[in-house]
């Protein structure tokens, strides 16, 4: 069983890391895995096509949270085109232990979090390239 | 039948019974899981396991007589009939139904419930018609009525409940005056293990003019169910929370409604003449039982149905009763900062939800798994009673016929592992 608890993992859930909120993010969604009840907002802060800063809250299982917590140190600094490119399997293999067939949805919730917002930016941003 | 443990577990007229000869008859409690443990089934609130006489039931069917009903005209036809409404007549004795033909054979109770919200319902509520439903009722018996008031513009109105997991009878009083066409109900929470008090649930909506459905998913396994009783208008259940197949479940409903009522569901074995453009229905039940239903499955019903009645309903409620309360006393001994839901052990049927505070109930799920403990973890489709505590999520450990102390004492162990593991 310690191969799905491992301390790392525990520690990410215990403190999380970029947890908190961004006073003005420019990109911002909530997901939630109806199933089990976790929950995320993501919050990201782009500046010059990078993810300058990102934070997220949220309430959920280790696994969700730690997902959350790993993938956030990863995306930040990072150019939005390759944070795009993230697959779940990238994801995966960043929490680096074997997750069950159960519960996939906790594990990948954050970067589905993470695209939400990325594509709400994204949409945001032709709409303004539009009005001008 | 065979020899099984419902009939020699013991004195008849004992209160109790020998769960460990009960488990004898259930062939999946001698198997292990991937890690070599045996299986520590308290899940059965989801569904239950199935005793040899009800998989011998379905096989016997399958193997040798897997004909249709009601439609051939050679033996093992008229055998594959005769056996499904022999069932029928199990299922019908199992709630004292009057009449076997007040069963209308279903997939489950959620398929009871729509049947009953799209052919009567749809006939009985208008515009501004009130239907009241509880705050602890299953997504089963609220989507469907959600989707029928929307549809006519009704209105539903839910009574609440108290921190101890009761129903508000002074706020449902009050509900009561807006004259309501329909209250609809669980006879036992499948959350907070909750046993309503449905005959005076039941007065009390028929004094003020309502029909009452009682949603008995969690009751009919476990507590002992006489519709004639309730008194009820409407009454369902799956069969697969009560030792039977996936696939069977009842409604049960008073003759004179389910005469009234038009088809749920139109096809074949439904009608009694076709013509290109009319037709006239066959009687009731087989007017709402459309088309091939699934007979191995109600076959296997009716022999849970039977299975049920030799332990004795008055003694499976005993049984899981002192399993809550152990469970109960258990679980705050060795985890004291549990928070448990619902009411004392003396008020409740074999269901015990839980959290841990702290740790998610599907860290405590995944880890009990290892240890081949099986249980419930989620909302267990009662999102707005979560709600109400503020819960995100729970654990529940669900009891049937076959749980014993032992499966409890792996609980707890399991759950101090847990402790373990999220405290080192």
């Amino acid at each position: 069983m310690d191969d799905l608890y491992r301390d790392y993992i525990l520690e990410h859930y215990r403190k999380p890391h970029n947890f908190g909120v961004l006073e003005e993010p420019t990109a911002s969604y909530e997901g939630a895995n109806p199933l089990c009840g976790d929950r995320i907002t993501m919050m990201l802060g782009i500046k010059d096509g990078m993810i300058s800063e990102v934070a997220f809250t949220g309430r959920g299982c280790a696994i969700s949270q730690a997902s959350a917590s790993l993938l956030t140190d990863e995306i930040k600094g990072k150019a939005i085109e390759d944070v795009e490119k993230l697959t779940p399997d990238d994801l995966l293999e960043l929490i680096g232990v074997e997750i069950s067939p159960a519960r996939l949805k906790c594990a990948l919730l954050s970067l589905d979090t993470v695209a939400h917002a990325l594509a709400e930016n994204a949409a945001k941003s032709e709409n303004q390239a539009e009005d001008s | 039948m065979t020899d099984t443990a419902a009939h020699t577990a013991g004195n008849p007229t004992a209160t109790s019974f020998d769960a460990s000869l009960v488990r004898a008859d259930f062939p999946i409690l001698s198997t292990v899981n991937s890690h070599g443990k045996p299986l520590v089934y308290l899940d059965s609130a989801n569904t239950s396991l199935k005793p040899l006489a009800v998989i011998e039931a379905v096989n016997g069917y399958n193997r040798e007589y897997s004909a249709n009903i009601h439609r051939g005209i050679y033996e093992i036809s008229e055998r594959a009939t005769a056996e499904y409404e022999r069932a029928r007549a199990s299922v019908a004795r199992l709630v004292n139904a009057a009449d076997p033909h007040d069963i209308i054979f279903v997939r489950n109770a959620t398929e009871a419930i729509n049947l009953v919200a799209y052919s009567w319902g749809r006939r009985n509520i208008g515009r501004g018609d009130t239907i009241v439903l509880t705050e602890m009722e299953h997504h089963a018996n609220l989507v469907p009525w959600q989707l029928l008031v929307q549809e006519k513009d009704g209105d539903l109105e839910f009574i609440p409940i108290t921190d101890d997991g009761h129903l508000r009878l002074d706020v449902y009083e009050a509900l009561l005056h807006l004259r309501p066409k329909l209250v609809a109900f669980t006879h036992v929470s499948n959350m907070l293990g909750t046993i309503n008090p449905v005959r005076e649930l039941t007065r009390m909506a028929h004094e003020a003019g309502a029909l009452v459905l009682v949603d008995g998913a969690q009751a009919v396994p476990h507590v002992p169910v006489d519709v004639a009783e309730i008194g009820a208008d409407f009454y369902v259940f799956s069969g697969h929370k009560m030792l039977a197949p996936t696939g069977s479940g009842a409604l049960w409903a008073r003759r004179e409604l389910l005469e009234a009522m038009p088809p749920f569901m139109a096809g074949g074995d439904m009608i009694r003449e076709v013509h290109l453009r009319r037709s006239e229905w066959n009687d009731v039940p087989w007017k709402f039982e459309a088309g091939t239903p699934d007979i191995a499955a109600q076959i296997g019903f009716g022999a849970a149905a039977e299975y049920l009645m030799a332990l004795g309903m008055d003694r499976v409620q005993a049984h899981e009763k002192e399993l809550a309360k152990y469970a109960i006393e258990t679980l705050r001994r060795e985890i004291p900062r549990i928070e448990i839901y619902g009411p004392e052990a003396d008020q409740r049927g074999g269901v015990v939800a839980f959290n841990v505070p702290g740790i998610h109930p599907h860290d405590v799920a995944q880890i009990l798994d290892r240890a081949g403990v099986c249980l419930r973890a989620g909302h267990h489709c009662t999102m707005p009673l979560h709600e109400r505590y503020d819960l995100a999520a729970s654990a529940r450990a669900s009891f049937n016929v076959y749980t014993v102390p032992e499966d409890i004492d792996a609980l707890a162990a399991g759950l101090r592992e847990v402790v373990r593991i999220f405290e080192r």
